[in-house]
């Protein structure tokens, strides 16, 4: 059977956001449950396509497989999908999120029910696509697509200060994407394609390298995001519904590190690796000040969204250091970063629904009434500080292995970013759960079976890929492979040419 | 015989002259049946667009020349000479209804279009300095007079009043840089400019350059000669603005084009700095001037500056590229325009036209699919993917920066992130604020034009091959 396995996953959410858009009329509660019922449908049937491609993914490839490739923009541009390693697994993270995040705003989203589920199926498949897309231009094209239902998600639904943050989401990704997409253009007058199989495999004059390396930057150092672009996420972060936050620190962030890996290590490896020092320099100050930042936050959205900007600092390090302990530790610390604060943002969403604050004074002694709660929130908060047996501590111990490999004055830096997320993660959870019980907490329940669903395969997950997280690395490995072979590759050319000819470098 | 002959000759004007013979007849059925009939005569007007349209369809293909080298029909203009024509058309079914509620019911109002349109139409085939003039001037003079259509209202009166002064002006102008064209080549024709000037250019011929550029800038209200636009556009009735936002400004850039690539081929370093300079003041000047607007129509003015700044672009990079993205650009900006107005003509309460951006307020509540439709068009419009106007902004870009103008391109697309943020605050207002009282219910013309532009603007990243092609074929066609 050959059927395009991949489009029917990229666009099987837009069917439903269809179908949502033509079946639902009116606002009563028949109209809201049936907008639901389809969303949560539609997920859950993409989630178990995905599966499909998990099971016939070759592995031990690092080919591009379920390739697809028709005519689309005369000559410039075709629609080619594909995933190799390095992509199915933020696929699959996407398509296994979506119901969750459906589930978790079943009953908090109360107006406008039906734009909600389009916006969240529309955005899955721009996400989707994102990482399947082998062109450029298509690539460009879901990677912005994505902004306008994020934008309308934080500005419908979020909270007080929703029309600054949603503006400033908007506009901070926009700036830093339109120099990408002049890089783009000029390499494709520069290699005639926009294919990325192509390019992958095309060497970049070094200068033009440099150019095209800072454009791609601008981009993905907004979404990742890094210091010191990363203002409009707790901004971003605090105003959005739960379930927007989830999509936002699960799935968004890494389209930035999948950027980075996808392009910039790739297609400019000589660049690249000229400017690693930036890129280091740039994770160390965001592990440390962003953590530190971290530990005064009064706001509990703000302080993860801060230990989320510190955790990406983690794997641009890693992605820089270019080896395999750690790339590959950056790919594991996305996903599990992707499983572990989007779970933290629904621990957070379920206090939320039932006081109304986000502020971490209001809350103390929720073990009392909230005890499985408290255990499962405890399951994150450790996963978040990278203890071992989490899934949190094997992306953070692999990616400083291999800076340390790299650097070793970065990653000792680095390792105090380690210390410092214990503290704001256990100040966190001492705070918010420990301590007498607040006389305003008194009848709080604990979570019902709604949450407890949502819950169940988020700690299942992290336990196990903190255990055994060799399906996530073994999916990767052929890939990564390959990517730092070709990185190498050029890298020892360039060498090579510099020491037989000096002159060209003082050039 | 011989005559029958002659007939032959002429067909490559055939579409001229059915549309001129038929704006006559029109004129009279106007004229002797009243403004009772002026509805009947205005649908026989779009009527007779369609067949205009048809007849430029049907012209044989290839490149057909008239009148000693003066009148050209090749697909460059085939093919926005349909452009053209659809954005007249198009502008003409948004009138209907508005001309009926605000009892503006004139027959002549869509007669003035047609000549406008004829005019339109010499102008995109015109050959050389003459017809370029006659054309210019045919467009020109039914445009006054419809901006002042509304004669009773002090602001419309004066909107045609000042754009009457200012298009003189800018029509002395270009006769005056088209003289010293001629003084300085001897030739009128663009191709007898380009053998005259395939070495250099006397500084002259500079000057006269720069005076037919400022004729041009005028008429697609490019900055520095784009004062007059915001003015207009808020004073002159809304389907009025709404036609000046389209068919006008096609017209502009293809004489803009064709005058510029066929004429001035020699010299392409001294006219390139001026349109580079161009585009970028009036996509900075757009942008930036927008954001403060409180008056949708004057927004829209902005943001038309703003668009021609980027169409410019294409023209700037001086290529068959550049000419292709500049006919993306127009027919995406003709059909994204089509739809905005029909959104904003739908901006009536109580019987009463309302203009303030404020007044969309909670519109998503009250009226879903229009605000749907019209948040997509604002997307489209700032240049977000996968929408139509994305496609527009990436064809000139790409032209730009194979032409090797980066700084124009990075200034460019940081104008167009500027640019998004006075589109966003319209949606912002129509999504995130609190509803105000619901609008007058949508005309069924104006669902018909929204709900297809509105379609096109969201769907045309599934199929743009045949846009493309078009495009790409009637680029070359001017090399």
């Amino acid at each position: 059977m050959n059927w395009p396995v991949l489009s029917v996953v990229t666009f099987l959410p837009l069917l439903g956001a269809l179908l949502v858009m033509l079946m639902v009329r009116g606002n009563g509660p028949l109209a809201k449950g049936t907008a639901r019922w389809i969303s949560m449908w539609t997920t859950l049937v993409t989630f178990a396509v995905s599966l499909v491609m998990v099971y016939r993914f070759d592995a031990a490839s690092a080919e591009f497989q379920f390739v697809e490739k028709y005519e689309w923009l005369l000559g410039v541009s075709s629609y080619h999908m594909g995933v190799d390693g390095i992509s199915l697994p933020f696929v699959i993270l996407t398509t296994a999120l979506m119901p969750i995040c459906i589930l978790a705003s079943w009953t908090s989203i109360q107006k406008r029910v039906k734009e909600y589920m389009i916006a969240f199926l529309v955005l899955e498949t721009l996400m989707i696509g994102t990482f399947s897309a082998l062109d450029l231009v298509l690539f460009y094209l879901f990677f912005e697509g994505g902004l306008i239902p994020m934008f309308l998600i934080i500005g419908i639904w979020g909270g007080q200060r929703r029309v600054y943050a949603s503006f400033k989401f908007f506009l901070y990704t926009l700036a830093g994407s339109v120099l990408m997409l002049l890089a783009i253009m000029a390499m494709y007058w520069q290699a005639g394609t926009t294919d990325i199989p192509t390019l992958l495999r095309y060497n970049f004059p070094a200068g033009m390298q440099t150019w095209c390396w800072l454009a791609f930057f601008a981009s993905f150092a907004v979404k990742m995001p890094m210091w010191p672009v990363h203002t409009w996420l707790p901004d971003a972060h605090v105003e959005a519904p739960t379930a927007g936050s989830v999509i936002l620190a699960a799935i968004l962030l890494k389209m930035g590190g999948y950027g980075f890996l996808r392009f910039s290590l790739p297609m400019f490896p000589i660049a690249s690796h000229d400017f690693t020092p930036l890129v280091y320099t740039m994770s160390v100050v965001a592990i440390i000040y962003t953590s530190l930042v971290a530990l005064m936050q009064e706001d509990v959205k703000k302080l993860i969204a801060y230990s989320s900007v510190a955790h990406m600092g983690f794997v641009t390090m890693g992605i820089f250091a270019a080896n395999q302990q750690g790339v590959a530790g950056a790919v594991f610390q996305m996903i599990s970063h992707g499983i572990v604060s989007g779970a933290l943002f629904l621990c957070v969403g379920v206090v939320y629904d039932r006081m109304h604050t986000r502020e971490i004074a209001f809350y103390g002694g929720v073990v009392t009434r909230m005890p499985i709660f408290a255990a499962i929130f405890m399951v994150f908060t450790m996963a978040n500080v990278g203890l071992p047996g989490t899934s949190g501590f094997v992306g953070e111990f692999l990616t400083l292995i291999g800076t340390f490999k790299a650097n070793i004055p970065v990653a000792s830096l680095a390792t105090l970013g380690v210390i410092l997320s214990a503290a704001y993660a256990l100040w966190l959870y001492r705070k918010m759960v420990y301590g007498t019980l607040k006389p305003a907490l008194e009848g709080i329940k604990d979570i019902g079976l709604r949450e407890a669903v949502i819950f169940a395969p988020l700690v299942i997950l992290t336990i196990l890929f903190g255990v055994a997280p060799k399906p996530v690395l073994d999916m990767s490995a052929a890939s990564v492979t390959q990517l730092l072979d070709g990185y190498n590759k050029a890298i020892a050319t360039k060498t090579a040419a510099t020491a037989s000819n000096p002159v060209s470098v003082a050039r | 015989m011989n005559s029958l002959n002659d007939i032959n000759v002429l067909l490559p004007v055939l579409p001229e002259i059915v549309l001129a013979v038929g704006a006559m007849a029109l004129l009279m059925i106007g004229v002797f049946s009243g403004d009772g009939a002026a509805r009947f005569v205005n649908w026989l007007c779009i009527l007779l667009l369609v067949a205009v349209g048809v007849c430029v369809v049907m012209l044989p293909a290839g490149r057909l020349v008239l009148f000693e080298g003066s009148f050209v029909v090749d697909d460059f203009a085939r093919f926005l000479k349909i452009l053209m024509l659809a954005g007249s058309a198009g502008t003409l079914i948004l009138s209907l209804d508005y001309l009926t509620s605000e009892k503006l019911q004139q027959a002549e109002f869509g007669v003035l279009v047609l000549l406008a349109t004829l005019g339109m139409m010499v102008l995109i085939s015109a050959s050389d300095l003459i017809a370029l003039y006659l054309g210019l001037e045919l467009m020109s003079l039914p445009l006054y007079v419809i901006a002042a259509s509304n004669r009773d209202n002090a602001r419309s009166t004066e909107a045609g009043l000042k754009y009457f002064v200012l298009g003189a002006l800018s029509s002395g102008m270009l006769l005056y840089g088209a003289s010293l064209i001629y003084g300085f080549t001897g030739t009128v024709n663009f191709t007898g400019i380009a053998k005259a000037t395939q070495n250099g250019a006397s500084i002259g011929l500079i000057f006269g350059l720069v005076f037919l550029f400022a004729g041009f800038c005028f008429k697609v209200s490019a900055v520095p000669f784009h004062m007059w636009t915001p003015d207009v556009y808020e004073g002159a009735p809304t389907p009025v603005t709404a036609f000046f936002a389209a068919a006008p400004k096609v017209a502009g850039i293809a004489i803009f084009v064709r005058a510029t690539i066929v004429a001035f081929p020699g010299i392409t370093h001294s006219w390139q700095q001026i349109v580079v300079f161009v585009a970028i003041a009036s996509m900075v000047l757009g942008a930036f001037a927008a954001i403060g607007q409180k008056n949708i129509k004057r927004l829209m003015a902005y943001s038309s500056i703003g668009h021609m700044g980027f169409a410019l672009v294409g023209l700037a990079a001086g290529t068959a590229e550049g000419v292709q993205g500049v006919l993306v650009y127009m027919s995406i900006y003709v059909v994204m325009t089509l739809a905005t107005f029909a959104c904003i003509l739908t901006m009536r309460r109580d019987g009463v036209a309302v203009e303030q951006i404020s007044d969309l307020s909670g519109l998503a509540r009250s009226k879903p699919a229009m605000a749907f439709f019209f948040a997509m068009l604002l997307f489209s419009l700032a240049g977000i993917p996968p929408l139509a106007g994305f496609f527009a902004k990436f064809y000139v870009f790409l032209a730009a920066i194979k032409a090797g103008l980066y700084v124009l391109a990075v200034i460019g697309v940081l104008a167009s992130v500027i640019g998004a943020y006075y589109y966003l605050l319209i949606i912002k207002i129509m999504y995130f604020d609190e509803p105000a009282k619901p609008f007058d219910s949508m005309p069924f013309l104006l669902r018909i034009v929204l709900g297809v532009t509105g379609t096109l603007n969201i769907v045309f990243f599934v199929y743009p091959a045949p846009l493309l092609g078009a495009a790409t074929a009637a680029a070359k066609s001017l090399f």
